[in-house]
C-alpha cells in the first residue's frame, strides 16, 4: 500500500515537473502579436505559453542585465541587442533547430548583422521606422491644408508646436531615437556620440519643450484613436494601430502616419534566447515558429508592421504589404538610417540631456 | 551558567540549519553537478537532527523558548538589513558592462571587493543639481499631500466616530473596501477620470461650469489627487481609532464651562485625537516621499520626484552603482522620520499602559 502511495506521489511529482518544464515563456512588445497565434502555437507543440509584454527597451534590458529573468524568447530592439550580446546576455542560435530561418529576407538580415554579427544570437522579428502620427482633421484646421504632416518641421519647429500644444503632442520617451532624429532636422549625423553635438539636440528640443504634453512610449496608440491628442512622434505599426482603432470606433477622427521625408530612423526588433533561458529547446521551437511564412505573415497583417521575412510577402494583405508606410519604396528605403548604440559615458550624457528636457530641470 | 549553555546550543542549531541552507541554495543557483552536490546540505541536517535527539528535554524546551524570541529579529535581520547592506555595496562599486552590471562581485574575491569599492557615486550625487532638486521636490510634494490627505481625512473620521455604534462598522468597511483592487488598477482609473476627455471634464463640461476641458492629468494636480486617494485610509484609521476612545463626556464638560462647541472641538477634541493624526501622517509622508507609481502614472514629464530619478538611473543609464547612492540617501532622509514615529508610538503606547 504504501509503495504503491509512494510511486503513486512520485509519478505526480513527475508529471508536475514535466508540465512545469514545458512552459515557454516569451516576453515580447505591447500591442506586438495577433494573439490567435499564441493559442495556435500552443496546439501545434503542445507546450504552455506564458506570454508577458513591455514597453521599453530599458526595462527589458535591466531584467537581462539582472539575469535569472525566466524568459525563454526576448524581444530587444537592435542597438540594446548589439549591447546585450556583449554583456553575455544571450546564447548562440542552433541553426539546425530553426529550418524556418530559411525564410528570412536578406534585406533586412544584412542590416541587422550590424547589430548581431552574422545574426548567431537572434532572428528579426519586425522592423519599422519612427515617425510622426498626426490627427488629419484636427492639425489641417490649425495649421492649414498645407500642414507639414510628412515632416520634422511640424513637431520640431516652435512655430507649429506652439500652435498645436494645446491640442495635445506626444513623443516618445525614447532618447535613443528621439536625439537622432533632432539631431538628423538640423543637419548632424543622427548617430553622432559628440556629447557637444547631442547639446546641440537638447537646445531645439528644449524650444518646443513647453508644447509637448507627455513622453510616453505605449499610451500613444489610445490617446491619439481616441482623439485625446493632435500629434505623435511614435513608431510606425502602433500610429497605424491608432489609425484602425479610430476608424473601427467610427469616431470621426482620420490619423495619418508619415516617416519624415528629411529622413527617419529605421529599427529592428529582434527575438533572442536569454543566456540562463530554462526552456531552451521550447524557446527554438517558438522561433521557428514565428519564422514560419504564415504565422509571420498573419503577424504583420495584425500588428501593421514590416517583417524580414521574405517567404511571409506572398501571404500579406494588400493593406500592409501595399502601404508605403509600412513596406516603404526603394527611394524612401535609402533615406532611413540606422543608429549604433551609445558607450555608458554618452549614455549618462543622454539619459541627463533627457532628463532636463522632460523635466526642465 | 544554564543561560550560556542554552545560548551555545541555541547557535549551535541555527549555525548548523542556516550553513545547511547556504549549502543547498549555492548548489541550486550555481548548478552543481548532480544530486552528490547536495551532499554538505545533507550531512550538516543530519548533524543537526542527530544532535537535537540526544539532547535533554528541559534544554529543547529553552532552546525552543529562545527560538521563539529570535524569530522577529531573524526578520528584521533577513527583511531589513541584509538587502539595505547589499543596496549599499553596490552603491560603492562601478558600472560594467556585464550580468550583474557592476563591479567587482562577491565573486571576484574578497581583496578585489575592498579594493574596489569607494564613495564615488556618492560624490557624483553632489556634482549635479537635478539629485538634490529631485529630493527637494519630492519633500514638497509628501508635505503637501500630507496636509492635503489629513484636511480631507480628519473630517471622515471624525464623521466616523461620531456616527452610531451600529454603522461604524460597515463605514470602517467601507475605508477599506478600495484594498480588494489592486492598488495599480485603482491609480489607472484616475487616468479614465482626470483625462481631457475623461469623465470628470465631461461632467463640468455637461453642467456648463467649463467651457473648455481642464487639463488635470500630466500635472502635479493629479499627482496629489493621486496620493490623496491611494493613502486616506492610512490617515483614517488611526485618527478614527484615536477618536473612537474619546470620551464624550470630556466635549459635554468643555460645552457645561463655556466652550462654544467649535472651542470644544479645538480645545478638547483635536488634542486628544493628536496621536492619531501623527500617526496618520507618518504613514502617509513615509510612502509618499519615495512614490513611484503615482507620478510616472498621472504626473507630467514635469514632476520631478527622486523615485522617477532613481528609475531612470536604474533603467535609462543602467547604472546600478548610482541608483543604489540615489536609494541609500532617500533612506537615510526617510530614517528622520521613522524615528520620530516610532516615538510617537512609544509614547503612545507607554501612556496606555
Amino acid at each position: 500500500m504504501i509503495k504503491t502511495l509512494l510511486t503513486g506521489t512520485a509519478a505526480v511529482a513527475l508529471m508536475a515537473s514535466t508540465a512545469f518544464a514545458e512552459e515557454v515563456r516569451v516576453y515580447n512588445w505591447s500591442d506586438y502579436i495577433d494573439e490567435e497565434l499564441l493559442a495556435k502555437f500552443e496546439e501545434e507543440t503542445g507546450l504552455q505559453l506564458i506570454y508577458d509584454v513591455f514597453d521599453s527597451n530599458e526595462v527589458l534590458e535591466t531584467k537581462m542585465l539582472a539575469g535569472g529573468s525566466g524568459y525563454d524568447v526576448v524581444v530587444p530592439s537592435g542597438t540594446f541587442l548589439q549591447r546585450q550580446i556583449v554583456a553575455g546576455a544571450f546564447q548562440k542560435l542552433d541553426m539546425d533547430k530553426l529550418p524556418n530561418i530559411s525564410n528570412m529576407w536578406d534585406v533586412v538580415s544584412s542590416r541587422t548583422e550590424q547589430y548581431d554579427p552574422e545574426n548567431a544570437y537572434s532572428i528579426n522579428y519586425m522592423w519599422g521606422t519612427t515617425g510622426i502620427g498626426v490627427n488629419v482633421g484636427k492639425v489641417k484646421e490649425i495649421l492649414g491644408d498645407d500642414a507639414p504632416i510628412d515632416s520634422l518641421e511640424l513637431v520640431l519647429n516652435p512655430d507649429n508646436m506652439s500652435k498645436l500644444g494645446d491640442c495635445g503632442v506626444h513623443f516618445l520617451d525614447a532618447p535613443a531615437e528621439m536625439i537622432p532624429m533632432t539631431l538628423k532636422y538640423i543637419g548632424e549625423d543622427p548617430d553622432s556620440h559628440d556629447p557637444e553635438v547631442i547639446a546641440k539636440a537638447e537646445d531645439v528640443l528644449l524650444k518646443i519643450r513647453p508644447y509637448i504634453q507627455k513622453f510616453h512610449s505605449s499610451e500613444y496608440i489610445q490617446a491619439l484613436a481616441n482623439g485625446d491628442i493632435c500629434v505623435a512622434v511614435g513608431w510606425s505599426g502602433d500610429i497605424l494601430q491608432a489609425r484602425d482603432r479610430a476608424a473601427e470606433a467610427e469616431n470621426g477622427v482620420e490619423i495619418a502616419y508619415h516617416a519624415a521625408k528629411e529622413g527617419a530612423q529605421m529599427w529592428f526588433d529582434q527575438m533572442a534566447i536569454p543566456v540562463d533561458a530554462p526552456n531552451v529547446d521550447g524557446a527554438h521551437k517558438f522561433l521557428n515558429f514565428i519564422m514560419d511564412a504564415q504565422n509571420m505573415a498573419a503577424a504583420s497583417n495584425y500588428v501593421y508592421y514590416a517583417n524580414g521575412n521574405e517567404a511571409s510577402q506572398e501571404f500579406l494583405v494588400e493593406d500592409v504589404s501595399g502601404d508605403p508606410a509600412i513596406y516603404p519604396d526603394a527611394a524612401t528605403l535609402d533615406n532611413l538610417f540606422t543608429t549604433t548604440p551609445y558607450p555608458p559615458k554618452v549614455q549618462r550624457v543622454v539619459t541627463r540631456t533627457w532628463t532636463k528636457i522632460k523635466s526642465g530641470t | 551558567m544554564r543561560q550560556a549553555s542554552t545560548l551555545v546550543l541555541f547557535f549551535w542549531f541555527s549555525g548548523l540549519l542556516i550553513s545547511a541552507l547556504i549549502a543547498f541554495f549555492a548548489v541550486a543557483t550555481f548548478n552543481g553537478s548532480g544530486l552528490a552536490s547536495y551532499l554538505p546540505s545533507v550531512g550538516l541536517l543530519a548533524l543537526a537532527a542527530i544532535s537535537w535527539l540526544i539532547l535533554p528535554l528541559h534544554f529543547k524546551l529553552r532552546v525552543l523558548g529562545l527560538a521563539l524570541i529570535a524569530v522577529p529579529y531573524t526578520w528584521l535581520l533577513a527583511l531589513f538589513l541584509v538587502p539595505f547592506l547589499i543596496v549599499f555595496k553596490i552603491s560603492l562599486s562601478d558600472i560594467a558592462l556585464a550580468i550583474p552590471p557592476y563591479t567587482p562581485t562577491v565573486k571576484d574575491g574578497f581583496s578585489a571587493l575592498i579594493q574596489g569599492l569607494d564613495f564615488e557615486n556618492f560624490v557624483f550625487l553632489t556634482t549635479d543639481a537635478l539629485y538634490y532638486k529631485a529630493y527637494l521636490s519630492s519633500l514638497k510634494i509628501a508635505v503637501i499631500s500630507t496636509v492635503l490627505t489629513l484636511l480631507v481625512g480628519y473630517p471622515m473620521a471624525y464623521a466616523m466616530a461620531r456616527a452610531p455604534q451600529e454603522w461604524r462598522a460597515t463605514l470602517m468597511m467601507l475605508v477599506i473596501l478600495p484594498f480588494w483592487t489592486s492598488f495599480l488598477i485603482r491609480v489607472y482609473a484616475w487616468i479614465g477620470i482626470l483625462s481631457n476627455e475623461g469623465l470628470l471634464n465631461q461632467f463640468l463640461l455637461w453642467t456648463g461650469l467649463i467651457s473648455e476641458p481642464l487639463t488635470i492629468l500630466n500635472t502635479n494636480t493629479a499627482v496629489y489627487i493621486g496620493i490623496v486617494y491611494t493613502y486616506l485610509p492610512f490617515m483614517i484609521l488611526p485618527i478614527y481609532a484615536a477618536l473612537d476612545r474619546m470620551d464624550d463626556s470630556l466635549i459635554e464638560a468643555a460645552e457645561d464651562l463655556g466652550c462654544s462647541r467649535l472651542s470644544a472641538f479645538w480645545l478638547v477634541t483635536i488634542p486628544l485625537s493628536k496621536n492619531g493624526i501623527i500617526a496618520g501622517c507618518f504613514l502617509v509622508f513615509i510612502p509618499a516621499l519615495g512614490e513611484f507609481v503615482i507620478p510616472s502614472l498621472l504626473g507630467g514629464s514635469g514632476t520631478l520626484m527622486i523615485g522617477k530619478i532613481l528609475f531612470e538611473e536604474f533603467f535609462n543609464n543602467r547604472d546600478w552603482p548610482v541608483a543604489s547612492a540615489v536609494a541609500v540617501i532617500l533612506l537615510l532622509i526617510l530614517i528622520i522620520p521613522i524615528v520620530l514615529f516610532q516615538k510617537n508610538q512609544q509614547k503612545q503606547a507607554e501612556a496606555e499602559s
